[in-house]
Parts: structure tokens; sequence; C-alpha cells
């Protein structure tokens, strides 16, 4: 595609130069079109993102008053912070735990949804579909008051096991686990909805291949679903470490970041340091390293995307 | 290589029937084909003996063992459908390879039945290919070679070719007929296509609303059809049926088709005929290469009327011509140097020692 509208560029510039009348002929050319149609996203991409993206870079490197400019101060500053080496394993942790969890429990329950018959399954997808669809600060407090460790639900539940009563929100391991547990209960969904498409696209007819070839429920997974899937489950993994990774909203209700900054991600540290403690350029600095490490993730599976995305 | 026997198998769904009650042996080396129209049962009975669909009545078995419960996986059957149905994310040899490689088949077995099969079917160069790389004959060829280097049982062929073009389509039929001559595993072929039910079959099983309307060679079909469905769904164009009646003229046997037109019957159909009610309505069934041009000298049984044509259809080596015989519209074929004209009157000859006749009723060939 992108050959034949360059060659008929090419063909319109000769033509253009022939008779003189450029403007006209650069307004007809495919790639022109294109540039203008895409323009209003463009600006608005520029007024969004690359704006603020270049305004919290000349940010980081002023000082706390924002009035001097120190380079790269504040970065060597965050280095040697303990709590900020904290962050980045927490965010790591939170992000890939959750991410794990929430792919496989979407793989397992849009099999199950995938073989319900008809109409039962539409009420089964949209019921699944409903943390995903509450707005999270909302469905977060539901869940801050089935943490409290005197009055909730969960610990009232376990006392009858003779269990507890759990600190899930005073306790660092157990903090971690709570807001591992709700970033997955609110995007496992997703996962769930996108699975389950791919899943319907993977004709039935290779199934019965495969059977009649003599393999397993197994080896039909390994060797059929997987590799069919092969390319949503990329890009949902990569969009949804992405979107974990930034997290900000359930971090900040359930825990703000407490006990002890344990259970802070890049996104409420930077909000803590930058906007609570008035320290604007280290926040952005904060905020920034999210930028290469998602940028690795993003090339990693999105190399792997293009090299498959045109086999099936 | 194993013979296949279906006995009284009924497919049930809800509260339709799909398949109501087959009995088929089949053969061992023997290649059968399934065929009739869309809705008729056939893929649903192929189904039903590669274990895709479960068996509502009846037993299926597999050289001489009962597998209504056997896993399709275990009753040792390929198959090869109409999309073909190939792995996508796998090349050419690891489509082929697939079952035996489940099987932990050795290494260099796989090989040496991949690149055996690949030579058989002419698609050497193409195995480090992925499906999307390959035509449509290609990936019929690479269906097939994943078949055969199973070695199975039984072959079985869900409409294979009716996703090719008309021209690839006979190649491919000439393809799997080869391939047949040299393999000789025992085949199940369904398709709705009579041509190649009658190019590709040892014997065609015609099927209709989930029943087996007759066994028999490509040539009885052609020949002596048990019903009217199987007279009019084999052969192209498809055989006239006229409606007639008896009638005793003077000690012969006549046939009236209008109450212009009426033979005195050849002797030895005549004696056939004769026990026939006289009240009876009949089908007179006459394929069209058998209502020609007339001739000055026509041979015993051949009987010459006019008519008017409606319409002419040169094919090259014979031209079809269309015309009504009291509303009914017949098709008949005549030399292409015969002068048949749209609109113009000729002279026809019916020969009535290839005749058919069938109760109008009971659509039975009598």
């Amino acid at each position: 595609m992108a050959d034949v509208v360059v060659e008929q560029g090419r063909v319109a510039r000769a033509r253009g130069a022939r008779k003189g009348s450029s403007l006209r002929n650069a307004l007809g050319r495919k790639s022109t079109v294109a540039f203008f149609l895409t323009l209003p996203l463009i600006l608005l991409i520029a007024l969004l993102v690359l704006y603020p993206a270049f305004y919290s870079v000349y940010l980081a490197t002023l000082n706390k008053a924002m009035t001097k400019f120190v380079g790269l101060s504040n970065f060597t500053f965050l280095f040697k912070r303990e709590t900020f080496w904290m962050v980045v394993r927490q965010s790591c942790i939170f992000a890939i735990t959750a991410v794990v969890f929430k792919a496989l429990i979407g793989f397992i329950v849009a099999h199950f949804v995938h073989n319900i018959p008809g109409k039962k399954q539409r009420k089964w997808r949209g019921m699944l579909l409903v943390p995903w669809v509450i707005p999270p600060a909302m469905s977060t407090l539901a869940w801050l008051w089935l943490f409290d460790p005197s009055y909730s639900a969960f610990n009232y539940t376990l006392s009858f096991f003779g269990v507890g009563p759990i600190p899930w929100l005073g306790d660092t391991f157990w903090a971690r686990f709570s807001v591992i547990l709700v970033n997955v209960w609110y995007g496992a969904p997703f996962f769930l909805i996108m699975y389950l498409a791919a899943l319907k696209s993977v004709p039935d007819q290779l199934y019965e291949a495969a059977e009649i070839d003599g393999a397993n429920w197994w080896q039909k997974i390994w060797h059929i679903t997987l590799p069919m899937m092969r390319n949503i489950i990329a890009i949902t993994t990569l969009f949804s470490l992405i979107v974990t990774f930034a997290n900000f909203d359930i971090v900040r209700i359930l825990t703000s970041g407490g006990p002890l900054d344990t259970t802070h991600l890049f996104a409420t540290w930077a909000f803590q340091v930058g906007i609570q403690s008035s320290d604007i350029p280290l926040g952005a600095c904060v905020s920034l390293f999210m930028v290469p490490i998602l940028a690795v993730a993003a090339i990693f599976i999105l190399r792997d995307v293009n090299k498959r995305g045109n086999e099936a | 290589m194993a013979d296949v026997a279906l006995r009284k198998v009924v497919k049930r769904y809800d509260d339709v029937e799909a398949v109501r009650g087959i009995d088929l042996d089949i053969a061992d080396h023997e290649f059968i084909v399934l065929v009739g129209p869309s809705g008729c049962g056939k893929s649903t009975t192929l189904r039903m003996i590669a274990g895709l669909e479960d068996i509502s009545d009846g037993d299926i078995m597999i050289d001489g063992d009962v597998v209504n419960d056997v896993p399709p996986k275990d009753r040792d059957i390929a198959m090869v459908f109409q999309n073909y149905a190939l792995y996508p994310h796998m090349t050419v040899a690891e489509n082929m390879s697939f079952g035996l490689r489940l099987k932990h088949y050795p290494k260099a077995e796989i090989k040496a039945r991949v690149t055996e099969a690949a030579r058989l079917l002419d698609i050497t160069d193409l195995i480090d290919r992925k499906p999307k790389q390959l035509s449509g004959g290609q990936r019929q060829r690479v269906a097939m070679g994943r078949a055969i280097v199973r070695n199975p049982k039984v072959f079985l062929f869900d409409e294979p070719l009716s996703n090719l073009d008309a021209k690839l389509r006979v190649q491919m039929r000439i393809e799997i007929k080869k391939v047949h001559q040299k393999v000789r595993t025992t085949t199940v072929y369904v398709t709705h296509d009579q041509v190649e039910a009658m190019t590709l079959a040892d014997r065609v099983v015609v099927m209709n609303k989930g029943k087996i309307e007759q066994i028999g060679t490509p040539n009885e079909l052609y020949h002596k059809p048990a019903t009217r469905f199987v007279a009019g769904f084999i052969g192209s164009p498809a055989m006239n049926f006229i409606p007639c009646r008896l009638e005793d003229v003077g000690g012969t046997l006549q046939i009236r088709l209008t109450d212009r037109i009426a033979f005195a019957l050849p002797p030895a159909r005549a004696a056939r005929y004769n026990a026939l009610p006289r009240t009876d309505k009949l089908l007179l069934g006459l394929r069209p290469e058998h209502l020609t041009e007339s001739h000055a000298h026509l041979g015993p049984g051949v009987e010459s009327f006019d008519t008017v044509l409606d319409v002419t259809e040169p094919m090259g080596m014979e031209t079809l011509v269309y015309f009504g015989l009291d509303g009914t519209p017949i098709c008949g074929r005549v030399d292409p140097n015969a002068g048949a004209k749209d609109g113009a009157p000729m002279r026809l000859a019916m020969d009535l020692n290839n005749m058919h006749l069938l109760n109008e009723a009971t659509g039975v060939v009598l």
C-alpha cells in the first residue's frame, strides 16, 4: 500500500513539474490528504501528550522552588533515596504479579464463558464485565470497607474459621496483597473480553482437525489456542502492563502508599512527592522514570507482534 | 486400512432428524462418495464416522469394532476439511507431521513419511512455507498430505474441492483419484457435486432428506436410477420428466405424452410395463442425449415428432435445445450441425429403448 502511495506521489510530482501547478497537485496527492485527515489527532496528541511530556522534562531540571536550573541533580538525588528503589521494586512486583494473574484468570474464565451455549453466554459476559465497568474509584471504596480490620465482611467471615483478624491494609505483605487483589479484580474482565473475542476467532475446524490428529484438550490449547491468540495476548499484556504500572487510584484510595510507603507505585509516589509535598520538579522526575521501563516493554512486545502480525 | 459399516445410524438435533437410519457397508480399499443436496445429511454422516458428532442411535463400525463412543483421536482416521483447516502458525512440514509428533513417532520416521507424502503430492518445494503463502490448490494438497502421512484406516473428505475454482477443481479431482490409486486407503468422500461423485467413486451413495436413496456404481446410478430423485440428481443436464400414461391400441402398448403425441413402446419395454394399471399417472424419464435430431433411418424403438424450439444453447460439441410439451419444459441434445435455431421448428427423435417409467405419486422407477 505504501509503495503505491509513493508511486502515485512521484507521478503526481512529475506531472506537476511539467504543468507548473504544483500546489494543486500537492493537495491532490494521497499522502497530503492523509496528512490533513490525521492533523486533528496529531494536534490533540501534541497538545495533551507531547507538550506535557516535554514540560515535565523541563520541570524535572528545576530546583524545588522552580526558580533555578539544576540539571540532573534531581535524578541523582532520587538514586540515593531508598524509598525510590522501593517504589521501583514495588511498581514492578505490582504490575507483573497483577498482569500475570489477570491474564491467567482472564484466559481460564474466557474458556468457561466460551463454552456456555448461546443466550446464557451473553448474561455471563455482561455480569463478568461489571468490575471493569464500575469507576475504579467507587469500587475501590467498597473494597476499602471490605478490608477494614475490625468491622469488615472479610475478617468477620474468617473469624468463623478461627483465622484472623488480618490487618489487610496495615501490614506490608497484606497491603501489597490487597492492592494487587483489587487490581486483578478490576482488570481481569478486560483480559476476559479480549481473550473471548480471540477464542471466537479461532475456527472450530482447527480444533476438529487437531482432535482427529490425536490432540487432547491440553495439546489443543498448547498447539492451537495459544499460538492463534499470540498477538492478542501480547497486545493485551503490553497494554495492561502499561496501565497497571501507571496505576494510581487503587493504591491511592486503599493505602495512600502506606504502611511506611511500602505500597507506593510511581504514580502515587510522584503525586505524594510532587503535589502533597510541593516538590513538583522531584515529582516530575519520579514520573519520568516510568518512560524508559515502559518503552522497553513496548518495543519488546510490539516487535514480536509485527513479526507475526500477518501470519493468520 | 479397514472396512467401515453403518447400522441404522440416526442423528437427531433436538426434534429434527438430520440422518434417519442409514445402513451402509464400505469395503476395504473402496472409494465411496456420499452425494446429495445441501441439508441431506451427508456431512453429518461423515462427521459421525469421524467422531466429531455423537450418534443418536445405531452403530458405526470401523474394522469390525463398534466405535460409537470412541473419540476421534482413537479411531485412526484422517479428515480433509472443506476450508483445509491447516494450522496457520505451522509450516507445511509441521502441519503434516502434527499428528505423528503428538503420537511421539521417532523423528527419522516422521521426516521420511512427510518427505514421501510431499513427493507423492508434488509439494516438496513448499515444505517450509506457511499456509498463507500457498494457493488454494496447494493448501488442498497439504491438507491431503496431512491425512496421508498418518497412514490411517480411513480417509474422510468433507467437500474438499468446493473452495477451488472450476479449473483447479478438475485438476485436483484427478489428483485425488491418483492418490487413492497409490495408497488404496478406504475413503469416504462427501460432495454436492454429482460430477465429482461420478468421476471419483467406486460406489456412489445418493442421499436425500437424511436417507439413502440409492447405492451403486456411477454407471448403475446413471443408467438404472431407482427413484425420481436419483434420476434427476445424477446427470447434467438433468433427466426430463414428461407426464404420460399407458394405453392399449390395437393390441400394442402405447405411451401417450400429449393429445397429439403417442408412441408404441419397444417390445422389451412393453413386456416390462404391461402389468401396470392403465389409469396410473406416470412420468416418462428421458435423458437429454436420448432426445436428438431425427434421421431418415431411425432404429427400432426410436420415434420422431415435430416441435418448436424455445431456446438453443450451442456448447460446441453439441447443442442443447429447450422446448415445451404441453407446458412441460424439456431439454434435448442435438448435433451442432443439425440446424437448431431459437424459435424454429425442428423434428426430434426420442430413443425409447433408454426410457425410464416412473410412478408420479411415489417417484419410484418402474
